[in-house]
C-alpha cells in the first residue's frame, strides 16, 4: 500500500502524516524508552534491533521482555504477546470492511502497521468506510501517510533508544510523552456524551480489573464500556420513540 | 549490556513478530463475505475511545498494581495540565501535540526536582 506513488500524490496523505504528527513527540518518546528498556533487560544489541525493528508493538514487547530476561518457556512469552495484542483483534473487525477490497498481502501489511493511535485516528477522520472506488483510494491514502509517519518515527527513536541506553536513565521516566500522546488523541475523540462514559466506564474497568494476567484488563473494559454505550444508547432511543408517538 | 544474541530468543522475536500481524489482521485474513452484526458495528464506534481510557487510566492512577496512595504526583498534574491545554485549544490543528509538551512541562520538573 505504501509503493503506490498515486497515495502519496493525494490529499489525503498530507492530512494523515499531519494527524500522526501531532502525536509523534510522544510516540517518539516512547520508542525511545522501549529501545533503552531492551538493552538495560539483557537483550543484545541485535536482538534489541530486530525486535525494534520487527516486533513493531510497544506495549507487547514491554511485556515480553522481563519474560524472555527471566528465561520463560517461549510458548509463555508468545501467548503474553498474544493476549496484549487482543484490543487489535477488535480493531481489525471494525476495519474488515475499510479494507476487503485489498488483496490479502496488502491487508497483512496494512494490518502489521496500524497501531493504536493510527487505528483511532483513522476511524475518528472516516466514521463510515467508503463505499466508492474514490473514497476507499482516499481513505488507502491517509492511512499510507498516517502509518507511514508513525512507522518512521517508531522506528528511528528505537534505535536511538538503543543507541544511547547507556545514557538516559528511565527513572527520568520520558516514556510517560507516550501516555500524554494518547491521552490528546482520547480527547480529540470525546466528541459526545456517550463517547465520555465510554472512556469513564473503560477507564474505571482497566483499573479495577487490573489483576487480570496479560493486560486482559484491557479487552474487558473495551467490552464493558461498549457495552454500557450500547445500552444507554438504546434507553435514548426508546425514551426519543415514546416522546413521538405521543399523542 | 553486551550480552550476546542467542538463536532461542530471536525466534521468540520472530513469533512475535507473527503475532503482531496475525492479532492486527485477525478479521480481514478471510476474505469470505460476511458482516458484523448490526449492534456490534454500532458498538464499535464507542471501542477506539474506551481502548485508550483503558490504557490510560491505570497508567495515570497506579503504581505497581496499586492505586496510588498520594496526590502528589507528577502524571496527574502533567494529566490535568495536558488536558487544560487540549480543551482551550481543540480547535487548533496540533493540539494533540501542545497536550504533550505542555504535559511534559509539568511533568519533568515535578518528577526530577521534586520526586514526585
Amino acid at each position: 500500500m505504501f509503493f503506490k506513488p498515486s497515495l502519496f500524490r493525494h490529499p489525503e496523505f498530507r492530512v494523515g502524516v499531519m494527524d500522526a504528527l501531532g502525536a509523534a513527540p510522544g510516540l517518539a518518546a516512547w520508542a525511545l524508552m522501549t529501545g533503552v528498556a531492551m538493552v538495560n533487560s539483557g537483550l543484545s544489541t541485535f536482538e534489541s534491533l530486530l525486535m525494534g525493528l520487527i516486533v513493531f508493538a510497544g506495549s507487547s514487547q514491554l511485556a515480553a521482555i522481563p519474560l524472555i530476561a527471566a528465561g520463560a518457556p517461549a510458548w509463555v512469552v508468545l501467548a503474553t504477546g498474544w493476549c496484549v495484542n487482543l484490543r487489535f483483534v477488535v480493531f481489525s473487525a471494525h476495519m474488515r470492511p475499510y479494507l476487503m477490497h485489498l488483496p490479502l498481502r496488502e491487508r497483512l501489511l496494512t494490518g502489521y502497521l496500524l497501531t493504536d493511535l493510527s487505528y483511532v485516528q483513522f476511524t475518528r477522520r472516516y466514521p463510515q468506510h467508503g463505499n466508492s472506488p474514490e473514497q476507499l483510494q482516499a481513505q488507502q491514502a491517509y492511512l499510507a501517510g498516517n502509518c507511514g509517519l508513525s512507522w518512521a518515527s517508531w522506528e528511528s527513536f528505537t534505535v536511538l533508544g538503543i543507541v544511547l541506553a547507556g545514557l538516559i536513565p528511565a527513572s527520568w521516566g520520558l516514556g510517560f510523552a507516550g501516555i500524554l500522546a494518547l491521552l490528546g488523541v482520547l480527547l480529540s475523540l470525546a466528541s459526545s456524551p456517550l463517547r465520555w462514559v465510554s472512556a469513564g466506564v473503560a477507564g474505571a474497568a482497566a483499573v479495577a480489573a487490573f489483576a487480570l494476567p496479560f493486560k486482559l484488563n484491557i479487552l474487558v473494559a473495551i467490552a464493558a464500556a461498549v457495552a454500557m454505550s450500547l445500552m444507554l444508547e438504546a434507553a435514548h432511543r426508546a425514551k426519543n420513540t415514546r416522546v413521538e408517538s405521543a399523542p | 549490556m553486551n550480552a550476546e544474541t542467542d538463536l532461542w530468543t530471536v525466534l521468540v522475536i520472530l513469533g512475535l513478530t507473527v503475532i503482531t500481524v496475525l492479532t492486527r489482521s485477525l478479521f480481514f485474513l478471510s476474505s469470505r463475505p460476511w458482516q458484523l452484526p448490526g449492534w456490534m458495528q454500532r458498538g464499535l464506534q464507542y471501542a477506539p475511545i474506551a481502548a485508550l481510557a483503558a490504557v490510560i487510566v491505570p497508567e495515570l492512577v497506579m503504581t505497581q498494581g496499586e492505586f496510588i496512595h498520594s496526590w502528589q504526583d507528577a502524571r496527574l498534574f502533567a494529566a490535568l495540565a495536558g488536558t487544560a491545554w487540549f480543551l482551550t485549544h481543540k480547535t487548533q490543528r496540533q493540539a494533540v501535540l501542545g497536550t504533550i509538551v505542555v504535559g511534559m512541562l509539568v511533568y519533568l520538573p515535578l518528577h526530577l526536582l521534586l520526586g514526585w
